[in-house]
């Protein structure tokens, strides 16, 4: 089984990200860059699909990753080739691409590729807005099971159990089909020195959006960026009764 | 103008995610309908009709529809699309799985997760965690969004809308396997009016559950958690508030041995009032607390129940 694992280069987990001040957006310069989390659980599941740990031997059979970003986003999929996927894809943009153009772009990514599982994050840390595994089912005309927290993989079928709200629900998809991860999958390695150094042997093609003929034009213009409301530390009580007491008067108990 | 709401319910009636879903979509203006897919949702979709200013109820019924699969609600909702401008669902984990997937079947960009509605074609949305609140505006003529139901009040009833049935799809690829749901008398974690939430602090899950339960019990509360706390298995998944949980907003949220991660802080900070325990008085969760209480759950608890009566 080929699986394909999009992943996107995308601020760092640890890092508070800033409001520009002339509110046209986040402030990224200087900005610790990474894998986006969900990504990096995608593809610790592929390379596991790979080596058969939780799953029969030989799985996958070749994992390709790709990445839609700047050129930067080389250095994400050499993360990725670290640990274990076999080959990259970077289709440069110098602009952030909604997610119905990300979409549409790995739409084409599929259908040069080919794959029979496309596995990805459920979203990324940065627009928040997961949303791109569905699109890019929908535009395949392939089933969907998103937010996975175990996969199995059997005869030409995928059997997900997602995390919904309220408990775990638990699907079988025809393949070929996009399964998008939780956090709860897989805590992702981190890169041993020696596949390090073998990611850096690894191919990266690189495309362009232009390339694969996708109209990424934006349909969404972004009217300002803002800083939510700040609440401001409240007062500190001495025990429980006077709590009791200033939250009857708040009219909350 | 019109807009078609998707509703969340149980079956039997619509959660209260539909109502506030009606209150965006009433922002937006226009007629509004609602589409009630399931498998035996007749009563759901009478309890849809109540909703004060809902023109009609549509109900789409398969058994697939009965658990809310994506390729089945798209399907059903492709063929009537051409009637609305927007296409609203809540913000829940069905509403983010089946949304983008009818956006991308009409080349719409989608619209996550809006906390505001500021124009018919203008929307707030967090990102970033919800570090950052970003306004946009869209240009596509249809609409597909989810909105946060916390962000809404609820659209009361002393609606009578008619109750029409439309063709309810399958999904062909996909197969429904099985469910396990967390049973709870509680009230329901996103729509509770209190809700108290432990952290890592708590250290065991029996611990969690003999601390959490009888005060959750008391108050009539759900019962949440921190990422922290769910990730030492001290409590089940579907208890994680914050970014990568739920989102809460409740008229009281107690938190007790959180310390307060921007993770956690992004799924509650719109709560009402907040009541902080915690024996660090450095904790960040302080720096957003109404009332804090710096002491050991231990012993706060037990004194909480009691002057609690």
């Amino acid at each position: 089984m080929k699986v394909l694992v999009p992943v996107k280069r995308a601020i760092d987990s640890n890092v508070k990200a800033r409001v520009k001040a002339d509110g046209s957006g986040v402030d990224l310069a200087n900005v610790k860059m990474s894998m986006n989390p969900f990504d990096e659980i995608a593809v610790e599941e592929a390379v596991r699909m790979k080596e058969g740990k939780g799953y029969g031997a030989n799985t996958a059979t070749e994992i390709v990753v790709v990445s839609i970003g700047p050129a930067q986003a080389q250095e994400t999929i050499r993360t990725a080739l670290a640990i274990g996927a076999d080959r990259g894809i970077l289709v440069q943009s110098d602009t952030d691409l909604e997610p119905l153009a990300v979409a549409k772009t790995l739409k084409a990514v599929v259908e040069d590729e080919k794959p029979d599982l496309v596995l990805m994050g459920k979203q990324s840390i940065d627009g928040d807005n997961n949303a791109v595994g569905q699109m890019l089912a929908a535009l395949l005309d392939w089933p969907q099971a998103t937010f996975a927290g175990k996969i199995e993989i059997g005869e030409g079928k995928a059997t997900v159990s997602r995390e919904v709200d309220g408990g775990l629900q638990t699907v079988a998809t025809t393949l070929p089909a996009v399964v998008t991860v939780d956090l709860r999958l897989n805590t992702p390695r981190y890169a041993s020195l020696p596949n390090i150094m073998k990611a850096k042997k690894k191919e990266i093609a690189t495309k362009t959006v232009a390339d694969y003929g996708v109209d990424a034009a934006p349909r969404l213009k972004v009217v300002k960026v803002a800083e939510p409301p700040k609440r401001s530390a409240g007062e500190k009580v001495a025990d429980a009764a006077e709590l009791v007491a200033k939250l009857k008067s708040k009219g909350v108990l | 103008m019109a807009v078609l709401v998707i509703a969340d319910h149980d079956g039997t009636s619509v959660r209260e995610a539909t109502n506030k879903t009606v209150t965006a979509a009433a922002k937006i203006g226009g007629d509004i309908d609602i589409l009630v897919v399931g498998q035996g949702a007749k009563a759901a979709a009478d309890s849809a009709a109540k909703i004060k200013g809902v023109r009609k109820v549509l109900l789409a019924e398969s058994a697939e529809l009965g658990k809310t699969l994506a390729e089945a609600v798209e399907a059903t909702v492709l063929p009537i699309a051409g009637d609305y401008d927007a296409i609203l669902s809540p913000a829940n984990t069905d509403g983010k799985n089946y949304s983008p997937r009818i956006a991308a079947k009409l080349d719409v960009a989608p619209i996550s997760d809006i906390i505001e509605v500021v124009s018919p074609d203008t929307f707030v949305r967090p990102i970033y965690a919800g570090n950052a609140l970003e306004t946009i505006q869209s240009s596509d003529a249809k609409k597909v969004i989810t909105v946060r139901p916390t962000a809404f009040d609820a659209a009361g009833d002393g609606g009578s809308a008619t109750v029409e049935t439309i063709k309810g799809a399958d999904a062909p690829k996909t197969d429904f396997v099985s469910e396990e749901m967390v049973k709870s008398d509680r009230p329901e974690l996103a729509a509770a009016k209190i809700v108290v939430s432990g952290g890592r602090a708590l250290g065991s899950a029996e611990e969690f559950h003999a601390v959490m339960d009888p005060l959750a019990d008391k108050l009539g509360a759900a019962v949440g958690a921190s990422r922290a706390a769910v990730d030492a298995g001290y409590a089940p998944n579907d208890y994680q508030v914050g970014q990568t949980g739920k989102v809460v907003a409740p008229e009281l949220y107690i938190a007790i041995g959180i310390s307060g991660a921007i993770q956690h802080l992004a799924g509650m900070k719109d709560s009402k009032i907040i009541v902080a325990i915690n024996k660090d008085p450095e904790a960040p969760i302080f720096q957003i607390a109404d009332y804090g209480i710096v002491g050991d759950y231990k012993t706060v608890v037990p004194d909480l129940m009691k002057a609690l009566g």
